[in-house]
């Protein structure tokens, strides 16, 4: 039942598996942030057209830190509250770039199937 | 993803406690609070901004859930949960929940406890090294009653050193053999077991001292032996524990013996259900008898070599050991057999046992007789919840309407079952530690103490886990499935307030009724089966007195009396006896009758020829015995050893051997053993047939001859005395008498009746255990109808108030529900007695002078249960008949 109130017609769905990539990608690309910072690089790379609630960065973050893909440590942000920096781990590395290398394959499989005409 | 790491981060936020929920907390006010200063920034009041931030930062609710089950073990929670909530609801029904908890219990007590014993007497191996490379030495066919014969012996003395020096699959083998021996002297003079062993007995089997050493193979030389080893319990007990040296002595058998060691507690010796206390080595007498088979052999098998081999290998040597070690003094019939005799290796990781040949198949059809009650507890365990489900119909409609999954319901019933379950099962393991010992003691007799250690092994407690999980299954699926086909529309509208009841809504119940008659039926059929045979066997006449004798058993080593002089001073007792106030007559005997011990002898009588068993008595050995002379005479004081060799025969004696034509003065040659020469017996006298070894034991040719011309000499002997006193008056009586006069001598005094009973023990125990339970499952079943009539007629309510308000008589209220349930008893009566005839062949061997489709039997169990049933029916059909309609019509 939770799962369904948080899905708002007009945003985009995603994949569960696609958000903890771009999380990754995103530490990856830029160092350590905090979940804020994480949420306004998405969507500044989405160019808002991927709109997510934002709490469901923090799942994907826990899980990724469950693996061990992701550190974090605390520290201050913009306006001197104290907030959590999530940092890349070279295991999360190892993971990216493999990920990374599937999803090329797939979406070049599903690009193919799409492509073709009948 | 790897599910096992996120395990480990599970168990890590687990111990690493609250921590991280405040850290949550605090990352996402930041959050917001960055989010909201972004909508400030861009013109949004305060308030708005806040609202904005909120809004699109999600439900913070459903997220901390999403994290608590990411990291925590969710199902442990809801299995927690339904648990408590379980356990609630059982604390809710107190009397439900007693009665639930009680029966499963007393089924699974049951159950554990014959097992246990069971387990004991057959299964759990000897507390010895390796014990499944234990094998066993024996003929194959037993030695078809040749020669003497102890419990335990299965070859000879000169058969075990002839196999220890052939034989090549065993990597050590040893021989021991049990009697009976004595400690100390005169009127101090205590019986005691012995375990008679070669010396490396202990170190094949790798049974360590407790103190002190054990006996070695330097203990083994000429008779008589010069050390001894005592068991724990014996130096426990007698000895006091005291400290093992050199002065440690015991006068065992009259001789001074060094005791050098104790065995471990652990080791009761390889005898499943008997002690031993003194360990003696075996010694070599001068000339070992070639017809005395009592040890038995047995070793450990070499690495890699199985049963089939190490037989072959025996088998090829048995012609060459029973060639040199022929029996002597037998025919040439006899001699022949034993040269054919074939040596065979069996397992003996378990040891060997009476009791195993004896209760095996009592022990395994009381398993099968628990394991019916248990059924039966089961089924109105089954119909309780599936009462209690119905009445909870509406609000499992409404938790599935809320949407609550279906494996979440079934999930909450189990959780209920399985906490009935394993409650029933603690106590019921606590149960059958009272009740297993309790069967124990009831199987010991004054002479035969039964010493079973009755742990809890894996095999038990796997036992009860195994009977609990199934039992959960059984009493839990049925109510599980029931509530899982549901319809929640269809719950919330009926809501319990049906017109009529359906008749496929009780199908469930009355099936579940007809087993439980079908089964208890079964059980009180067996159970009546056992106490009538136990009753025929009680009121049965073996043709002679059993109240009012008494037997002295005397032994008199001690005593300083030639061997010739042995007859004469038997005599010299039975007179002394004779002489106390109270003693009608008294009497000698070889052979004690229905007491299980037995002497035959092999016969000529003109043309015939075959077995006759033969005891010598003293001359008032019929009048004691109540026995009446048929035809000729009474053996006289006159018979003694210098005058013609006389005996009385029985009528199967004269109806095998003399075609029934009268036999008095015709002679029978006995045919020649070692002591027992070759003899002519003139027949003086018939008696009419009696029983002879024991009650179930069949009446074989006997004849009795003068206690003077017994050949064979004994330093002890049986006295049968007649009394019209109470038999422990006296025995005392008579056992102050001798100790008066011979205070050296070792006296026993028994009731002969209460020796009979002794024999008797397994039909009283399969007797009063399966009436009980027949009992317990006529009740339960019972209970069960009782339950479901009333839930029917409840349910009805509806229905008979109509009926009532449009004229129907109570008369007629009451044959309408009890229609219900006399179909329900039909069927399972039926049913019932076609099991009982199937299972009636289980118990055949077990009766005495009754068959197990014995129609009597039947019909008073079906009647019984029939009566019953009425009763248990018209209780609730009564009540249905005076409900007050308006009342029934009005309420919901």
């Amino acid at each position: 039942m939770s799962k369904e109130e948080n899905r708002t017609p007009k945003k985009a769905d995603i994949l569960q598996g696609t958000l903890d990539l771009m999380v990754l990608k995103t530490l990856d690309a830029l160092g350590p942030l905090h979940g804020y910072g994480i949420a306004r690089r998405i969507e500044q790379i989405s160019k808002s057209v991927l709109q997510l609630n934002e709490g469901t960065v923090y799942t994907a973050l826990l899980r990724l830190e469950q693996q061990g893909w992701i550190k974090s440590e605390w520290g201050a942000s913009e306006n001197n509250r104290r907030a959590r920096f999530y940092s890349i781990s070279s295991s999360g590395r190892k993971q990216l770039a493999q990920e990374t290398l599937e999803w090329e394959r797939m979406a070049g499989v599903i690009g193919r199937l799409l492509q073709v005409r009948r | 993803m790897s599910p096992l790491r996120a395990i480990a981060a599970k168990l890590r936020h687990f111990f690493g406690g609250s921590r991280a929920e405040r850290d949550f907390e605090e990352e996402t006010r930041t959050h917001i609070a960055l989010l909201a200063e972004r909508l400030i920034r861009r013109g949004m009041t305060p308030e708005a901004a806040r609202n904005e931030a909120r809004r699109q930062f999600g439900n913070t609710t459903s997220l901390r859930e999403t994290r608590h089950d990411m990291q925590t073990f969710a199902w442990i929670e809801r299995l927690w949960q339904d648990l408590r909530h379980g356990a609630r609801l059982l604390r809710m029904n107190p009397v439900f929940s007693a009665v639930a908890i009680a029966s499963l219990a007393l089924g699974i007590g049951a159950n554990t406890a014959i097992f246990q014993l069971l387990d004991a007497v057959r299964l759990r191996s000897l507390p010895v090294k390796n014990p499944q490379e234990l094998a066993q030495v024996q003929i194959v066919g037993g030695n078809t009653g040749m020669g003497m014969n102890n419990q335990y012996g299965d070859l000879t003395r000169p058969m075990w050193e002839e196999l220890r020096q052939r034989q090549k699959a065993f990597s050590g083998i040893f021989a021991w053999g049990v009697g009976g021996d004595a400690v100390g002297s005169g009127s101090q003079l205590e019986p005691v077991v012995g375990f008679y062993v070669t010396g490396n007995l202990f170190q094949v089997l790798g049974v360590e001292a407790w103190r002190g050493r054990l006996t070695t193979p330097e203990d083994e030389h000429a008779c008589p032996g010069t050390t001894a080893v005592v068991s724990y319990k014996y130096w426990q007990t007698r000895m006091g524990g005291r400290k093992i040296d050199s002065s440690t002595k015991l006068l065992i058998d009259g001789q001074l013996m060094q005791i050098t060691g104790v065995t471990p507690p652990s080791f009761l010796g390889l005898v499943v259900g008997d002690r031993f206390d003194i360990v003696l080595p075996f010694c070599e007498p001068k000339e070992l008898a070639r017809n005395i088979f009592d040890v038995t052999v047995m070793g450990r098998l070499r690495p890699g070599t199985s049963l089939t081999v190490a037989s072959a290998e025996l088998a090829a040597l048995s012609p060459g050991i029973m060639a040199a070690t022929e029996i002597t003094g037998y025919n040439a019939d006899t001699v022949a057999r034993y040269r054919r005799f074939r040596l065979a290796a069996y397992p003996a990781g378990a040891g060997v046992s009476s009791l195993r040949e004896e209760y095996n198949s009592s022990l395994w059809l009381l398993l099968g007789i628990t394991g019916l009650v248990l059924l039966i507890a089961c089924a109105n365990l089954a119909n309780l919840i599936l009462a209690r489900a119905s009445a909870r119909e509406r609000e499992f409609g409404v938790r599935l309407a809320l949407g609550a999954s279906r494996g979440r319901l079934l999930g909450q019933l189990f959780a209920e079952s399985s906490l009935l379950a394993v409650a029933g099962a603690a106590a019921g393991i606590g149960i059958s530690q009272l009740v297993s010992r309790a069967l124990v003691w009831s199987l010991s007799t004054e002479s035969n103490a039964i010493l079973l250690p009755m742990t809890i092994d894996w095999r038990v407690l796997a036992f009860a886990a195994a009977i609990t999980a199934l039992t959960c299954l059984v009493f839990g699926a049925i109510p599980a499935l029931r509530a899982a086909g549901l319809q929640p529309l269809h719950a919330l509208r009926a809501g319990g307030r049906g017109m009529t009841a359906s008749r496929d809504h009780f199908s469930l119940q009355r099936s579940l009724v007809v087993t439980q008659i079908a089964v208890s039926l079964v059980l009180l059929v067996g159970a009546l089966l056992f106490v009538r045979s136990f009753h025929n066997l009680m009121t049965f006449n073996p043709g002679m007195r059993e109240e009012g004798v008494t037997a002295a058993f005397i032994g008199f080593q001690q005593s300083n009396i030639p061997r010739e002089g042995y007859l004469q001073f038997e005599q010299q007792l039975t007179d002394e006896v004779r002489a106390v106030p109270g003693v009608l007559s008294a009497a000698t005997t070889t052979n004690p009758p229905l007491v299980g011990g037995s002497w035959t002898l092999g016969i000529h009588l003109g043309s015939a020829q075959g077995p006759s068993k033969f005891t010598w008595v003293g001359p008032e050995y019929f009048r004691t015995m109540g026995i009446p002379l048929l035809r000729g005479r009474d053996l006289r004081p006159s018979d003694t050893a210098d005058s013609a060799h006389v005996a009385v025969v029985n009528e199967t004696f004269v109806r095998q051997y003399t075609s029934g034509i009268n036999p008095i003065g015709m002679a029978m040659q006995t045919v020649t053993e070692p002591d027992y020469p070759s003899t002519a017996y003139t027949i003086v006298g018939v008696i009419p047939d009696t029983k002879y070894a024991c009650l179930r034991c069949g009446t074989p040719p006997m004849a009795f001859a003068p206690a003077y011309q017994y050949p064979d000499h004994r330093p002890w002997t049986a006295i049968l005395i007649h009394s019209n006193l109470p038999p422990d008056v006296i025995a005392g009586r008579v056992k102050r008498r001798l100790a008066e006069k011979h205070p050296e001598m070792a006296t026993q005094l028994s009731s002969f009746q209460a020796l009979i009973r002794d024999g008797l023990i397994r039909d009283r125990l399969m007797a009063t255990l399966s009436g009980f339970f027949g009992l317990l499952a006529a009740l339960l079943a019972m209970a069960g109808l009782y339950g479901v009539v009333s839930y029917m007629a409840e349910r009805r309510r509806n229905e008979i108030g109509i009926r009532i308000a449009l004229g129907a008589g109570r008369g007629q209220v009451v044959g309408m529900v009890m229609r219900e349930a006399a179909w329900m008893v039909a069927a399972g009566v039926i049913a019932g007695t076609l099991l009982a005839l199937l299972a009636g062949q289980a118990a055949e061997t077990l009766l005495f002078n009754l068959k197990p489709y014995d129609v009597p039997t039947l019909a008073a169990a079906g009647g019984l249960l029939a009566a019953v049933a009425v009763l248990a029916s018209f209780m609730p059909a009564r009540r249905a008949s005076r409900l007050d309609p308006v009342q029934a019509l009005r309420c919901d």
